[in-house]
């Protein structure tokens, strides 16, 4: 089904593409001991924590592992709310 | 590298590993030991995977098989009696792995200390690591200057290979060089395998040689006669590049998209020339 959706939307992935994707995801978690589950508890503990000081968009706060090298980085996306969105919504 | 002097014979301690076994750890060991003979080095490889071991079947000396590592290590007989020569290729040794023993009857040390003994005398020492990250890892590395990472351009050898060489870098032997065995260039062509430099980009580690898949590699191994000893087997070239590299020489890598006279006509044909 989404096999089917993806080639509709022209995204039709070769194998190759796809190990590599999903190599990444898993050599990041081998390599930090970082499951999926408890970077999304680390994200939620960093919202609390945040929150406490400065006003953020919970939704959009984006935390994600990268790699350099074979370094890994803990890269943080926090979206801060600004006064006029905060008017406006 | 490259500080094998002849006169020296400050020898070089080479440990093949991968991690997932299968992926052409004995083929690649064989194979750079008979290139670095045949170059005129006088080379030893050591069997470390007791209990299954292979080298002697690949290098076609099984026949002659009369000691091995453990009856060195256990006293029983010193070591010039077990360093078994390859009539083909004179400056070519093994060193048998034990058959009925298992890996806790060598440690780390014990191999440091048979390395040191044979680098007074060769050039090089290549150690054929049993799969996995347990004892006979460990016993294989302990000695080593140069540790390659032999994989395969697939997900779980990729996987183990990346594992592994976490745990070369711990024990302080990286960094690791790469070698990516059995490449399929018609299947990386079409997206469906796993590119050099797609293995490369998620390993981050030096890459030393890419070896395609080859039939020879089977007949070869089926005769006893390494495949690097065959001068139309790309196999062969690229596993004959390697020990040059690793005998510091600057070899290009060659183009793994070599698809050849036909191979491009048709490629041109079925893409509508475009």
């Amino acid at each position: 089904m989404s096999g089917f959706l993806d080639r509709l939307l022209g995204r039709d992935q070769r194998s190759a593409r796809q190990a590599k994707e999903r190599m990444k995801l898993v050599l990041i978690h081998d390599r930090t001991d970082l499951s999926p589950a408890s970077l999304e508890r680390l994200k939620d503990e960093l919202i609390t924590v945040i929150s406490g000081y400065i006003e953020i968009d919970p939704d959009a706060v984006e935390i994600n592992v990268t790699q350099e090298g074979r370094e890994q980085r803990l890269i943080a996306d926090i979206p801060l709310r600004s006064v006029r969105r905060r008017r406006a919504g | 590298m490259g500080n094998n002097g002849k006169g020296s014979m400050a020898g070089k301690v080479v440990t093949v590993t991968s991690g997932k076994g299968g992926v052409g750890k004995t083929t690649a060991t064989a194979n750079l030991g008979a290139a670095l003979a045949a170059g005129g080095d006088k080379v030893v490889c050591v069997d470390a995977d007791i209990g299954l071991r292979n080298l002697d079947v690949v290098l076609g000396l099984e026949n002659r098989i009369v000691y091995d590592l453990v009856d060195i290590i256990e006293g029983r007989c010193r070591l010039r009696q077990a360093l078994i020569r390859d009539k083909r290729l004179p400056e070519l040794f093994l060193i048998p792995a034990a058959q009925t023993r298992d890996k806790s009857a060598v440690s780390p040390s014990d191999m440091v200390r048979l390395c040191n003994e044979l680098r007074g005398e060769h050039d090089w020492i290549l150690i054929d690591s049993p799969a996995g990250i347990e004892r006979g890892f460990r016993n294989a590395i302990a000695p080593a200057d140069v540790v390659l990472v032999v994989t395969n351009p697939e997900v779980s050898a990729v996987r183990d290979a990346d594992r592994i060489i976490g745990l070369i870098e711990a024990e302080e032997k990286g960094p690791a060089l790469l070698v990516i065995n059995r490449i399929r260039p018609n299947m990386v062509r079409r997206g469906d395998m796993l590119s050099a430099e797609d293995v490369l980009e998620l390993l981050a580690v030096e890459l030393v040689g890419m070896v395609p898949e080859d039939e020879n590699i089977v007949t070869s191994t089926n005769r006893g006669m390494p495949v690097a000893l065959n001068g139309k087997s790309k196999a062969g070239q690229a596993f004959r590049n390697i020990a040059r590299r690793l005998k510091g020489e600057e070899v290009p890598f060659v183009d793994m998209d070599d698809e050849g006279f036909f191979g491009r006509i048709s490629r041109l044909i079925r893409s509508g020339g475009k």
